[in-house]
Order: C-alpha cells, then sequence, then structure tokens
C-alpha cells in the first residue's frame, strides 16, 4: 500500500513525445509553482500576521516588509495562559493516538486473520459509523457525559476522538496486515507462540508502516477536532481550536493573537507533512486506491 | 496449519476486538442510539431530563415543516455541489496534467497536502483574515488591480463585503473550501493514475489514440471506481464539516451559510433545543447513511480482490 505514495519514476515515454519533453517540462513547473504559491501564500500570511505589531497590521496598505515581533507570542502565553491549553491538546493528541493504535492494531488484526461469529457484522458496523458528523454526537454527547459523571472534559475526548478514529485506522491497518505474509504467524505458532505474543512480538513490528500512517491520521482528528472539545472543556481542559476561536469576536478581533495561536496551533502538523509526506499520501489514498 | 489460528480458539478472536469495540460502543453507538432516541422527545437544555416531552414522530412533522430546515438543506446543497463539482474537475484536470513524474515532485505533493493537514479552525481565521473587508489582502489586491487597469473595475476588482455580503458570504466560503481540499481530489487521483499499468496508454499511442481519447476513453474510464470513490468520501465530509463556517461565519449574515451540521449545533446549543436538534440530525445522518453504504459497495477493505 505504501508504494502508491512513491510510485515508480520510470513512466515509460513514447518515442513520439520526445522532442516536445523540454518545453512541457517548464510548463509542468510553471503550474507546480503557481500551484504551490497558492496553497502556501495564506498560511505565510498568518505567520507574517502573528509576527506584527496590532498598528501594522490595522494599517489599510498590507506592510510586506515590517520589523517582526514576538509580542503576540509572548502575549498569548504570558496573559492568557495558553501554556495550560497547548499542553491539554498535547494530552488528547497523544492520549487519543495511544488508545487509538492499540484497538485499531487489534482488531484489525482479529478482523484479517481471524474467523468468528458476528466478524461481518462488526466490520460493517465499523465502517459505517466512520461517517458519523460530530455534530450529530454533540447533542447526546453533552446529554450523556452529566449523567457518566466524568468530570474531565479531557477523557472524554480521548473516548470520542478515539471512536472517530477507529474506523479509519481499522481499515487501514487491515490492508497493511493482509500484505504480511502468514507464513510468519504460521511458523511462530508451530514454535509454540500464542496469539497474544504474535500481534506484540511479530505482527506489530511488522506492521510499523501502517502504525505509522494510522499515527498522523488519528493524531491530525484529536489535535485539530473544535466542536466536541467545545462542548466538553471548561476553561481548565480547553484545547488549543476551543482556545482560539474564543478569540475571534464579531467585532474588533485583536488579529495579532489570533495569527500567533493559529501558528503554534498549525505547526505540529506543518512538521509531521515535512516529515512523513510519504505515509500521510499512502493514507490519504489507502481508502480509495488499492496498490 | 492457518486453521490453527482461525478455527478453534474461537475467544481469542474476541479478546482482540474487544478494546476496540468497547470504545466504539461507548463514544458512537450509544450516543447515536441515543440522538434517534432524542429525536422523538422536546427537551430544552438546562432542564432535567425527566421534563421531557415525547412527541413521537410529531418532531418529524415539525422539522418538515420548518422553514429554517429547508433554508439550511437548500445552503448545505448549493455548497456541496459547487465544492464536488469544482474540486473534482480541478482536481481531475491537475493530476492528468501534472501525472508525468518531474524532479522535485515529492516536494510539490508535500507542499499540496499542508492544506489537508491544517486544522479547519485555523483555514478558517486564515480565511476570514484574508477576506477582511479593511485590512484583508485580497480586497487590497483587487483594489490595486483595478487601479491599475479601470476597466477591469467593471468586473468586480473593487473591494468586496465577502463574509458580510449575503450574497457573496457562501461563495467565499466554497473558495476556502476548494483551496483546502482540491488537493485531497488531486492526490488519489494521481495515485490512481499513476497505478495504472503503462502499457495500457502505450498501445493506445500505437494505436493512433490523440490526448482527448487517451483521457476520456482510456485513462478516466479506468480510474473510475476511484473517481467515484472520492466522490462519495467527499460528500460524506462536506456534509460533515461545520468548522470552517462556524469560524469564518457562524452561519451568517441571516442564514446565508448556514449548513445543516451547523444548524444543529445552533439549534443545540445557541435555542438549546437538544430534542429538536436530534431530529434534524437524524435526518443528516440518514442523508449520510444513504452515501456511506453506496461508498462501502464500491470500496470494501474486507473483500479479497482487489479492484480499481
Amino acid at each position: 500500500m505504501s508504494e502508491i505514495a512513491a510510485p515508480s519514476s520510470q513512466v515509460i515515454q513514447p518515442a513520439r513525445s520526445r522532442p516536445r519533453v523540454k518545453s512541457s517540462t517548464v510548463l509542468y513547473y510553471v503550474v507546480l509553482v503557481g500551484l504551490s504559491l497558492i496553497v502556501l501564500v495564506p498560511i505565510l500570511v498568518m505567520f507574517m500576521t502573528s509576527l506584527k505589531y496590532q498598528v501594522d497590521i490595522l494599517s489599510s496598505t498590507p506592510e510586506f516588509i515590517f520589523t517582526p515581533t514576538l509580542t503576540n507570542y509572548d502575549t498569548i502565553f504570558t496573559q492568557y495562559n495558553f501554556s495550560r491549553y497547548l499542553w491539554n491538546s498535547i494530552l488528547v493528541g497523544l492520549g487519543a493516538t495511544l488508545l487509538t493504535l492499540l484497538s485499531a492494531g487489534m482488531a484489525a488484526y482479529g478482523l484479517a486473520r481471524m474467523r468468528f461469529y458476528g466478524r461481518g457484522l462488526m466490520a460493517q458496523t465499523t465502517l459505517i459509523v466512520r461517517a458519523v458528523p460530530p455534530a450529530v454526537l454533540a447533542v447526546p454527547i453533552f446529554a450523556l457525559w452529566g449523567l457518566w459523571g466524568i468530570d474531565d472534559g479531557r477523557v472524554g475526548l480521548v473516548l470520542f476522538y478515539t471512536a472517530l478514529n477507529l474506523p479509519f485506522v481499522i481499515w487501514l491497518l487491515i490492508g497493511f496486515i493482509k500484505q504480511i505474509p502468514v507464513e510468519m504467524e504460521e511458523a511462530a505458532i508451530v514454535d509454540g507462540a500464542n496469539p497474544f505474543q504474535i500481534f506484540f512480538l511479530i505482527m506489530l513490528p511488522l506492521m510499523r508502516g501502517g502504525i505509522a500512517v494510522g499515527a498522523i491520521f488519528a493524531f491530525r482528528i484529536a489535535w485539530n477536532e473544535f466542536i466536541l472539545a467545545l462542548i466538553l472543556t471548561d476553561r481548565f481542559t480547553r484545547t488549543l481550536p476551543v482556545q482560539t476561536t474564543l478569540f475571534l469576536t464579531e467585532q474588533g478581533v485583536e488579529w495579532g493573537l489570533v495569527t500567533a495561536m493559529g501558528s503554534i496551533l498549525v505547526i505540529p502538523p506543518l512538521i509531521i507533512t515535512f516529515i512523513a509526506a510519504r505515509q500521510i499520501i499512502a493514507g490519504l489514498t489507502a481508502g480509495a486506491v488499492k496498490g | 496449519m492457518l486453521n490453527a489460528l482461525k478455527k478453534p480458539r474461537n475467544y481469542v478472536a474476541y479478546v482482540f476486538m474487544f478494546p476496540a469495540m468497547a470504545v466504539l460502543i461507548l463514544g458512537l453507538i450509544i450516543p447515536l442510539y441515543n440522538a434517534v432516541e432524542l429525536s422523538f422527545y422536546d427537551w430544552s437544555m438546562g432542564t432535567p431530563w425527566e421534563t421531557r416531552e415525547y412527541l413521537g414522530f410529531d418532531a418529524y412533522v415539525r422539522m418538515f415543516n420548518d422553514e429554517a430546515v429547508y433554508q439550511s438543506v437548500s445552503v448545505t446543497l448549493r455548497y456541496t455541489f459547487w465544492v464536488l463539482v469544482t474540486e473534482m474537475v480541478l482536481g481531475t484536470a491537475l493530476a492528468l496534467l501534472l501525472e508525468k513524474p518531474v524532479r522535485g515532485a515529492a516536494v510539490f505533493r508535500t507542499i499540496f497536502i499542508l492544506p489537508l493537514m491544517v486544522s479547519p479552525v485555523a483555514v478558517g481565521l486564515i480565511w476570514r483574515y484574508l477576506y477582511d473587508a479593511r485590512i484583508g489582502l485580497i480586497n487590497y489586491f483587487l483594489e490595486s488591480i483595478g487601479e491599475a487597469i479601470p476597466f477591469l473595475q467593471y468586473l468586480g476588482f473593487t473591494r468586496q463585503l465577502w463574509l458580510a455580503d449575503p450574497d457573496m458570504a457562501l461563495t467565499s466560503i466554497i473558495i476556502t473550501d476548494i483551496w483546502q481540499w482540491t488537493p485531497f481530489i488531486f492526490i488519489i487521483i494521481l495515485a490512481g493514475l499513476q497505478n495504472l499499468p503503462a502499457e495500457v496508454t502505450e498501445a493506445a499511442i500505437i494505436d493512433g489514440a490523440n490526448w482527448y481519447q487517451l483521457i476520456f476513453r482510456v485513462k478516466l474510464p479506468m480510474i473510475r471506481t476511484i473517481i467515484m470513490v472520492t466522490l462519495l468520501l467527499r460528500i460524506i465530509d462536506v456534509f460533515r464539516a461545520l468548522e470552517v463556517i462556524y469560524t469564518m461565519t457562524f452561519g451568517g449574515p441571516g442564514l446565508s451559510t448556514e449548513v445543516l451540521s451547523l444548524h444543529i449545533y445552533k439549534t443545540a446549543f445557541t435555542a438549546q433545543q437538544l430534542g429538536y436538534a436530534s431530529t434534524i440530525a437524524t435526518l443528516l445522518m440518514a442523508i449520510i447513511l444513504v452515501f456511506t453504504i453506496l461508498a462501502l459497495i464500491y470500496q470494501n477493505p474486507l473483500k479479497e480482490t482487489a479492484e480499481y
């Protein structure tokens, strides 16, 4: 499945089109660079704005050359307790990712390699609940949460993000497990390993490619999700997206502070993208394209 | 030999399924069941659960007579239609155009997936800032171009209200979604095209197919399942999403950008009608379920054969 991400570069060019390669290659790069600018400029504008003084932001002619300042970042950390919300987001993100990977890995192994009563039903349910909108969950979760009597909204977020992630990650991991030859497991059984030893000692290490992809997507949902976080958290347990929207007031938005928060919010996903673009593309294409 | 793993100790399989199933039941199945149950009741936020009033199907009758729901469904359909048409056409065209692997392709692909990874809240705030009527970059460029070439001012190259204008707000949000999600279509269609066996296109070229025939008679038909699944996945996602719109307009001005999922949220947490919000939520779930089942028919990971 990961091969999808790195298509073989030797697409054989028919001889006829060879003379035109030069000019068309130039055209490719022009298009590619143009598209890249469309993608990058909005994000760069946010970073730049976060480094400006309010005076520079509010001038009606945008300043492209300005004296950068960290005052916005200083303000959100010293006056608005930003480190607490950052910490909440990290906790929820890591918690949901770990829980997703463990439970999804086991379930995917069960679904891919074992035959048992109810397997088909479980598989279908898992895939259908993939499409549940957070807005639909919001109401019952808001109502249930009071009944279940757990005070910390972050615990709820870990649970619900894991639930939202599971269908996709299970789906993804089944694809990876199917590529692992069964002979490995058969050999382990001959050597007397039990199913849990097989899963944790043999399969998990072999699945690490899929686990990496799953981790990125699980973390992405948990880090970025907003609506459920808005409902379940209070001023102590808020995550970054919730805290950021609180500053988007109807009138007189303090764009310096908002863009500084937005920048911190997007930096981890951007770093992950630059490190693991190949895995992300494999994950994106896994649902639709089968290698 | 494999039977040793598959057959006798059935309970082992259930142990493997247990953590995921427990989380799914607690985090999705029970809430979903509750949403459907609640959809038959009238229940307001802050009142005790016991004081809810059973409406039965009257709740649904109320919904189907609700002008605001129709308005919201109409916004959702217009939004979904334009977003999907533009993204599918643009994404597929770009994939066909940029199909040939060039040096540095990996760098460009990395750049293209950035909008997909960025938090919807961040996307919303970035574009709200860009659209700002007074300090936004978009108006600045429109005005500069309009001043340089006065003729273009008649074509709209002047300052616009964007998100504050009821007639333009939905278009503005559609543009934002196109910015964020066209790369998704592009990446998937590109992977599909690059997965096609090279022999087929070579054979078509040797047989004298022109570029039009090559694209519309050979390549696109061969990846039609991928196109279909991508389309269905996008439909489902468009119906689910509300964060970007929440951040940019909160459904306004008026109801001009209030898509169904945002309408559900506002019915529940602004109007505080939890029961009625669940009724509308059940409608949304039903719509999404249709597309999900279609997607599953096209692509089920448990099916043994790979197809495309």
